[in-house]
């Protein structure tokens, strides 16, 4: 779970009573340090409300803009989506915002490189499940935009990729 | 097997076995799955997540985990029985209080549960009682090799299997061990524990994951980091510090005892008679008196009560489990009744209500 004030990992999880109705509260370490040192009802309050926002508050308009320019080609995520959210869009965010992203993991775990179990198969064909998801992704945003015939051309063209490599693995 | 069939069965949890059963009540690794050809939940719509769901049902319906599955449309499910499987632990809260198609699939044991569309496509679960890492490891990591015979995982060379969240990455893995503190708590020693466990950089939870509180003096200490470490690696940790909780644990039980026998023998008492006498009685409460009389069976200081039975009142008298019980939706006020009087009932005779 993210910090509800900025992008770190919340370590710390307060439930706090105000008015009779329990709020939570997740911070990160840092944030907790201030939170405790001058806990008030409205604090939690504000923390519990508006903290996603304010995490992209310190940073300038240039900055902002800059985050908003950073988009995964696959699923249209920009990065500064997923730095309110804190989730990610698909599997190729990891690639899209990798420079952005190697920072983060290294904050949160300490490393960046993964030395755990494997796949016995890997997906080595990874530009062919970009190309399906970027379908999908296409095709959610033609169904919001009510491109019917656009959608129905697409639906079309993730089933054809998707029999193809269902019959590549059977074989 | 439907949901009310469940009530009947006692929960691998709650079974009150197992190496340190004491103190650690069960052992659980969980495992963040997503499959390679879809994106995240959070760019998946409605039509997206209904065919992850379909393509995860078809394949978790079919794996061979020595017993009988059951799949339940998380969607179908009336309020009441989301919050039944939530108490039981086989879904998360956030799983029950989600949106748009989702399930979960479980074995008759209730030790493995696999989650469809919670905040990863796919979240793996296996549940032993008492201090088992090793065979939770095991068996997870074979139903993932079962699974990915079936299905392609979304993973990466450098960063591994690729999670939704970046705090789940690499192993995907989250080793969590539940503990029954409660002479830590009573001398505020548990303080200590957590400053030392965060240096470390393991969490410590209450009893339903993320956010939830520390009701009953459970809490679940699981590692926080998923990448750069291998799933040995982050076992090892939670194996080396967890039997220095536990002596902890007993070693202040055993203070207390020789240094405040009276007034830990009174505090244990006074709880059971609460327990075996109160006419309403709310959920918080009972869970905080259990917690006494669980330490008193265990510290001999009550003999009429097995700790299965015990763990087996936790659950019981939590707000879906009682409605269940009752065949019947209730207010507030009317659960502390009908929990107060279940309570009676049960610790009246433990042996006659000792189900198996």
């Amino acid at each position: 779970m993210k910090c509800h004030r900025c992008p770190k990992v919340a370590t710390l999880h307060i439930t706090e009573l105000l008015k009779g109705e329990a709020h939570e509260i997740h911070l990160c370490e840092d944030c907790a340090q201030g939170y405790l040192q001058n806990s008030s009802g409205d604090e939690a309050a504000q923390a519990s409300g508006t903290g996603l926002i304010k995490s992209a508050a310190g940073l300038g308009e240039a900055e902002l803009e800059a985050l908003e320019k950073l988009v995964c080609p696959t699923c249209k995520m920009t990065f500064r989506e997923f730095r309110s959210q804190g989730r990610l869009g698909c599997a190729h965010c990891y690639s899209a915002f990798r420079e952005e992203l190697l920072p983060l993991l290294e904050n949160i775990h300490g490393e960046v490189h993964h030395c755990g179990k494997f796949p016995k198969r890997a997906p080595d064909d990874s530009q062919k499940r970009y190309q399906l998801i970027k379908l999908r992704n296409d095709l959610r945003l033609a169904v919001a935009e009510e491109s019917y015939e656009e959608a129905a051309r697409l639906r079309d063209q993730i089933q054809d990729m998707e029999s193809r490599s269902s019959h590549e693995t059977s074989e | 097997m439907d949901l009310k069939d469940l009530i009947q069965l006692r929960g691998e949890w709650m079974r009150g076995e197992g190496p340190d059963a004491d103190i650690v009540i069960s052992s659980r690794i969980r495992l963040a799955r997503n499959l390679a050809q879809f994106p995240f939940l959070a760019r998946a719509d409605d039509a997206v997540r209904g065919e992850i769901e379909r393509t995860l049902h078809q394949h978790v319906v079919e794996l061979s985990l020595g017993g009988q599955l059951t799949y339940f449309d998380i969607n179908q499910l009336e309020g009441i029985d989301r919050q039944f499987l939530v108490e039981r632990q086989l879904i998360s809260r956030e799983l029950a209080e989600s949106h748009g198609s989702r399930g979960v699939c479980f074995t008759r044991q209730e030790n493995v549960s696999l989650m469809v569309n919670e905040e990863d496509h796919l979240r793996i679960q296996v549940l032993h009682c008492g201090f088992e890492l090793d065979s939770c490891w095991r068996e997870i990591s074979r139903i993932d090799d079962l699974l990915e015979d079936r299905v392609t995982y979304a993973f990466d060379e450098e960063l591994g299997y690729l999670t939704a969240c970046p705090t789940n990455v690499g192993t995907g893995i989250r080793v969590s061990v539940l503990m029954h503190l409660p002479a830590l708590v009573l001398t505020k020693e548990i303080q200590k524990v957590f400053q030392a466990l965060q240096k470390i950089s393991l969490a410590v939870r209450g009893l339903y994951g993320e956010g939830s509180q520390a009701m009953g003096d459970f809490y679940q200490i699981s590692n926080q980091i998923t990448l750069g470490n291998s799933e040995e690696q982050l076992l090892k940790k939670l194996k080396e510090v967890v039997p220095n909780i536990i002596s902890y644990e007993r070693k202040v039980r055993q203070a207390l005892i020789k240094e405040s026998r009276q007034a830990l023998h009174d505090k244990v008492s006074r709880a059971y008679g609460t327990l075996k006498s109160a006419q309403s009685i709310s959920s918080e409460e009972t869970m905080h008196l259990l917690s006494s009389v669980r330490m008193g069976v265990n510290l001999g200081l009550i003999d009429d009560l097995p700790i299965p039975t015990v763990n087996e009142l936790f659950m019981h008298t939590q707000p879906a489990h009682l409605q269940k019980m009752r065949k019947t939706s209730l207010d507030s006020a009317d659960r502390n009744t009908a929990r107060a009087a279940y309570l009676r009932q049960r610790l009246a005779t433990p042996q006659d209500g000792d189900q198996n």
